[in-house]
């Protein structure tokens, strides 16, 4: 043990013990396994030993399936859907990111945020028509959308009020999902919208298009044509397999960066026009009210940010020792190039190590070494994308913006960790 | 053979119209849509641009809009737009700049034409698209009536509603592509 130690110093890279990453590679796994320290995942595994053998080494296992489905001890991680008085489809449910890993969010716990509830949509009777300044008004079934060139790509789709509770005056309860939860990652397969527009031919005087969904809602949001032929893709596949109903099926909008709404689920017709339209929800909603009274309209990128999500409130610590902080971080502005992470609210920062794959307009997952003394402390993480914008703290975000912004709240989130292990928001 | 005997221009002018017939369609595509006709094309098309492009034959009061609002909007909306289930539509006029500001129809839209385009494609929430068009102008005028923006007599139709410019319309800045 004293060798290890010798061999392997626990430099600390910020204060309050944030650690090089170094302590978890390889040497330092064999520091741990020396048991010098006691390597805690924030969700303590259980710490019954037996010499009996388990009864599912016993007898032969369950057969397979058609359609798997996960393990029923984790069954309680859910979404938590929560619907507008006198409606049950109207509203949103949220992503527990505080239960997940990695980069993809799992298809069944993508967030939801519905106007009108989930259409039940026969894709045989399914159309999608472009028309407006074209040439040629076309309409395609999703039989033939199957037979054009697909690509896939991984991007995260954030909802332009998650986070809203930041605005508060009062630091929200909740988990991280429940705070943050309205920004998930997949794969989405498709067309490129660009493909299907050249093909109608696009009148090069039209500056944007109409998307409309075939909701009961008819949801419609305008899109610049410019972003439509940069990177707009006809999604039909989340994932791997066909998009799912709450995400659109059989076809959704997907605009990589924009705030999600503009994403527009069920899609159905595609209008090309000179101006934007105007709709209900590009005017009186989704638009951003500024102190002096006036609004932004037409602010679509979703801007950078990260978020801690282990710890994070519902997952306490037990005890102190070396744990792993884990978190997300995202921007609509291409890649994130670095997470910064401090222990000690902000006093000291220390860069967090990246997972690979870091891509552009997805989430990143991010990882700190941290040897928590057991004491008060307060942690934060911060974000900066290729943009070079920088994730602000949540005084400089209400400062900028002010408190009646309503929407792309992307303040630092601070979360306390109490000498309990308990974790629970906090500003500053 | 017969292809052989006729002049080359001639050949290559065919070979020209046989591209050319193909250049008009895109050049990177399976061409897999069908000619959308004119008709699906109005059945489908029921955006209103701020122009006032799209508006329907057909014309509504305050007056005939507070009867069809009683019956199908009060529900959700309260007495004469005060909100209640769900959002308030009137009101709330100067509130914007201040501590707590009211964002209603009258305070805040910025079109009056959005007005028509959404009742018209949600509204009632739980009978979307069953509203007639005449009705449609109608719960307009009257949503615009209650926010004192219009007469209770004046009639909204495709020539009056893009004409109407709401209270709040110049304080929207465009975030994209820009200010000019």
């Amino acid at each position: 043990m004293p060798e290890s130690k010798k061999n392997i110093p626990m430099e600390e890279v910020a204060g309050n013990g944030l650690l090089h990453r170094r302590v978890f590679l390889s040497q330092g796994a064999a520091l741990i396994s020396a048991g010098s320290f006691n390597l805690l995942t924030a969700r303590p595994a259980s710490a019954q030993t037996t010499v009996d053998i388990p009864p599912w080494m016993k007898v032969p296992g369950a057969g397979m399936s058609g359609y798997g489905s996960r393990a029923a001890h984790e069954d309680y991680i859910q979404r938590n859907p929560v619907s507008a008085l006198g409606t049950t489809g109207s509203g949103g449910s949220r992503t527990p990111l505080q239960s997940l890993e990695g980069m993809i969010t799992p298809s069944a716990l993508h967030f939801e945020r519905h106007h009108s509830g989930i259409p039940d949509i026969n894709p045989d009777d399914h159309r999608l028509l472009i028309h407006g300044m074209v040439d040629r008004p076309l309409i395609f079934t999703m039989d033939a959308l199957s037979r054009y060139p697909m690509v896939s790509r991984i991007h995260f789709i954030e909802c332009s009020g998650n986070s809203r509770v930041g605005f508060n005056i009062e630091p929200a309860l909740g988990s991280c999902g429940d705070l943050h939860g309205l920004v998930s990652c997949s794969e989405w397969t498709g067309v490129s919208l660009a493909i299907l527009l050249e093909e109608a031919g696009i009148d090069p005087r039209a500056q944007w298009v109409l998307a409309e969904g075939a909701d009961a809602a008819v949801m419609s949001r305008s899109v610049p044509v410019e972003k439509i032929m940069d990177d707009a893709l006809l999604a039909l596949y989340q994932n791997g397999e066909r998009l799912r109903p709450d995400n659109g099926y059989p076809i959704r909008l997907l605009l990589p960066g924009y705030e999600g709404n503009i994403s527009v689920k069920w899609l159905r017709r595609i209008k090309v026009t000179a101006e934007p339209t105007m709709t209900r929800d590009e005017t009186s909603k989704y638009t951003d009210l500024r102190q002096d009274g006036k609004s932004l309209i037409f602010t679509f990128p979703m801007e950078v940010k990260s978020v801690i999500t282990s710890p994070s409130p519902g997952l306490s610590m037990s005890g102190s020792g070396l744990y792993e902080i884990s978190g997300l971080a995202w921007s609509g502005s291409g890649k994130i190039i670095a997470v910064e992470v401090s222990a000690d609210g902000g006093r000291s920062w220390a860069r967090a190590a990246l997972s690979e794959p870091v891509l552009s307009k997805a989430m990143t997952r991010f990882r700190m070494a941290w040897r928590w003394n057991g004491g008060d402390a307060v942690i934060k993480s911060r974000a900066i994308d290729e943009s070079g914008a920088i994730q602000p703290s949540r005084d400089q975000l209400l400062e900028e913006k002010g408190t009646k912004f309503n929407y792309h709240y992307n303040g630092i989130q601070s979360w306390r960790v109490a000498s309990d292990g308990e974790v629970v928001n906090v500003y500053g | 053979m017969f292809m052989a005997k006729l002049p080359a221009t001639i050949f290559v002018g065919f070979i020209f119209f046989i591209l050319g017939s193909q250049w008009a369609f895109a050049q990177n595509g399976p061409n897999l849509g069908v000619l959308a006709a004119s008709e699906e094309i109005v059945a489908w098309d029921i955006s209103i641009s701020p122009d006032g492009n799209g508006l329907p034959e057909g014309s509504g009061t305050a007056v005939g809009g507070k009867s069809i609002y009683m019956e199908k909007c009060l529900v959700c909306h309260g007495q004469e737009g005060s909100g209640l289930l769900n959002d308030r539509l009137a009101g709330g006029h100067g509130t914007l700049d201040g501590p707590a500001p009211i964002k209603t129809v009258g305070s805040y839209w910025p079109y009056a034409t959005t007005i028509f385009d959404y009742v018209r494609r949600a509204m009632p929430y739980l009978q979307p698209q069953t509203l007639s068009n005449e009705e449609v102008y109608a719960l307009t005028a009257y949503l615009l009536f209650l926010n004192g923006i219009i007469g209770e007599d004046e009639a909204m139709d495709a020539q009056t509603l893009p004409r109407v410019k709401m209270p709040n319309r110049d304080n929207f800045i465009l975030a994209y592509p820009g200010e000019k």
